[in-house]
């Protein structure tokens, strides 16, 4: 099976997050930039496991910049084949699908798989729109995907329950929690990393649909008032009359 | 200008597609609402602001590429410039379909209604609830998917007509095989009141007294991820960063230290309770109301104290 495992930059989850240039701009000034969790705990691993039960070839694809080769060296690290990475910001949802879309239409994969969300824009759209460029299904926060030769099985978390659905390759799928466990590149994954084919691809003209165009930080909280923790008909009244929360 | 609204309507009329029409109605034009399925209530949606429902009742809710051609018939048959939906899973699998379709821009996570005063723009949710960001959609058409629990539904109207259509909308190549449905739980994403707890629960054993709670309060249930990752509780209810992000009224957190990563998911919460005994848990810093004190002890107190406030009401 041919997988191409989509991959996306994220903050690491401590870094503190601001703005520069008049809040227009995320402010990189200090901030580690690690693969987005959803797209390597789930996503990557998961493919792997695929392509060690039945064989096949698992490439990444990335669309960003010469800085972000760090992210996808761990990425190899941890066990793909090969990586793609289109050179350009990823700016805007549809830009980033078109991009990845066109690739994987040039080299015709079976499973395409992003992550469920990165965990900075969270916006959970680059997989939905390759999909739709690609005219084939996509199975949207997939908590479980099993391969029986051409067919999927997947589980989807749904509003409150589960939902069990089939799908024929070619298809992407969105990765959510449940699907497989992170796993640690080890010493030999890190130095073969160092020798596996990157292709650099420029990217194809295209729209964008949305710009940010700023950034707000919420409110710092007011001091947190302690109640007596003997006294919970207190902190009900307050839940009441103060808060108005019930 | 026109505004078409997609809801699911295969479990009843959720809470939260009550505030997507409410929404939708608060954008100033005519409100369509379109669905698939066979859902016998959809008059009702009238008094939310609808001035008429369109359903396909071959279409199947589930069926992420039979809705797209649906709402995109729809989109064409009744000139809608605006398309909204609730950001759920459906529209998680649709929304990004039809912005391609339609090359309409999507707007995923938007919490208030767009500012209209220099083009389109919208407050959304980014960093996983440590800012906000304000996009600007650069198409005519727009998509908007509005997180839960963003606008309250209001009643405005009466009830609307149902027209019946035919979108043509064929079969997708998605096989739904079995689907379990909610078992009378309040799902996390629309609850209003939250209850949730960390690893000072000490083992799964404990959470009685975190279900009591919840019951007493008409709350869901919630956890950290360690709780959730060693199999105390199931995944969906894992909040933060890497789980899901959740904007109820209220939000209480037993047992939970409070770290970065869980703080992002849940700091959009309108008022904050922490119960910790440590007093140093970063929680207390993000909270509202803080309780200094046993879990164990203060959550059985709470809930009796709940539950005399409700006897009172
Ligand atoms: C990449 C990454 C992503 C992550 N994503 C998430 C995420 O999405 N969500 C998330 O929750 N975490 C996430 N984490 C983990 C996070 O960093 C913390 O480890 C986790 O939130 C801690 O869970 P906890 O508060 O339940 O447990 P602990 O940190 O062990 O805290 C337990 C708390 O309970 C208190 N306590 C103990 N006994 C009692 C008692 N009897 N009564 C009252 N209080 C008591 C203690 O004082 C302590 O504050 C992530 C971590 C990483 C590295």
């Amino acid at each position: 099976m041919k997988i191409l495992v989509c991959i996306s930059k994220s903050p690491d989850t401590t870094s503190k997050i601001a703005f520069s240039e008049g809040n227009t701009k995320f402010d990189e000034n200090g901030v580690q930039y690690i693969v987005n969790p959803y797209d390597e705990w789930y996503a990557l691993v998961r493919a792997l496991e695929i392509k060690e039960a039945q064989g096949g070839n698992v490439t990444i694809i990335t669309v960003g910049n010469v800085a972000d080769e760090a992210i996808i060296r761990k990425a190899l690290a941890i066990g793909a084949d090969d990586a793609v990475r289109i050179n350009a910001e990823p700016t805007d949802a549809y830009f980033t699908a078109i991009q990845i879309a066109d690739y994987a239409k040039k080299n015709a994969f079976d499973l395409v798989l992003t992550g469920k969300e990165t965990i900075n824009y969270n916006g959970s759209q680059v997989g939905g729109m390759i999909a739709e460029v690609l005219e084939v299904p996509f199975a949207s926060l997939a908590t479980k995907l099993d391969v029986n030769g051409s067919i999927l099985t997947l589980e989807q978390d749904i509003v409150g329950g589960v939902q069990v659905v089939e799908v024929s390759i070619p298809a992407v799928v969105s990765c959510a929690k449940g699907m497989a466990e992170q796993r640690i590149p080890n010493m030999r994954g890190i130095m073969a990393a160092r020798t596996k084919p990157m292709q650099i691809v420029e990217p194809i003209a295209c729209d964008l649909f949305t710009t940010y165009s700023s950034y707000i930080l919420p409110e710092a909280k007011k001091a947190c008032k302690m109640i007596d923790p003997n006294n919970m008909d207190e902190l009900v009244q307050l839940l009441h009359t103060e808060a108005k929360v019930i | 200008m026109k505004t078409l609204v997609y809801i699911n309507s295969d479990n009843g009329i959720s809470k939260s597609s009550l505030e997507v029409i409410t929404y939708a109605k608060k954008l100033g034009g005519e409100v369509v609402v379109v669905s698939g399925g066979n859902s016998s209530d959809l008059a009702k949606l009238g008094e939310y602001g609808a001035s008429k429902v369109i359903v396909d009742r071959a279409v199947v809710n589930g069926d992420e590429q039979q809705i797209t051609k649906l709402i995109a018939f729809a989109a064409e048959t009744e000139n809608a410039e605006i398309i909204v939906f609730s950001h759920e899973l459906t529209a998680k699998a649709v929304a990004p379909r039809l912005s391609v379709k339609l090359k309409a821009g999507l707007i995923s996570g938007a919490i208030a209604l767009p500012d209209l005063s220099s083009g389109f723009s919208c407050k959304v949710n980014v960093f996983s609830g440590k800012a906000f960001g304000v996009v600007t959609v650069n198409t005519a058409k727009k998509i908007i998917s509005l997180l839960p629990n963003s606008v309250q539904p209001e009643i405005t109207g009466s009830a609307c007509s149902v027209e019946e259509i035919s979108s043509n909308a064929g079969t997708s190549a998605i096989k739904i095989i079995t689907t379990k449905k909610p078992e009378g739980n309040i799902p996390l994403p629309e609850a209003e009141l939250v209850v949730s707890a960390g690893r000072g629960l000490k083992g799964p054993e404990n959470w009685g007294i975190v279900e009591d709670l919840a019951t007493a309060l008409g709350a869901a249930t919630a956890c950290s991820r360690p709780v959730a990752d060693i199999g105390w509780r199931p995944h969906h209810e894992h909040v933060g960063q890497t789980g899901v992000a959740i904007r109820p009224n209220l939000y209480i957190a037993a047992g939970i230290s409070g770290a970065i990563q869980h703080l992002a998911g849940v700091n959009g919460s309108k008022v904050i309770v922490v119960i910790n005994t440590d007093a140093e848990a970063p929680f207390f810093k993000a909270a509202d109301y803080g309780i200094l004190g046993d879990a164990f002890e203060v959550l059985p107190r709470f809930t009796e104290a709940v539950k005399k406030f409700n006897a009172a009401k």
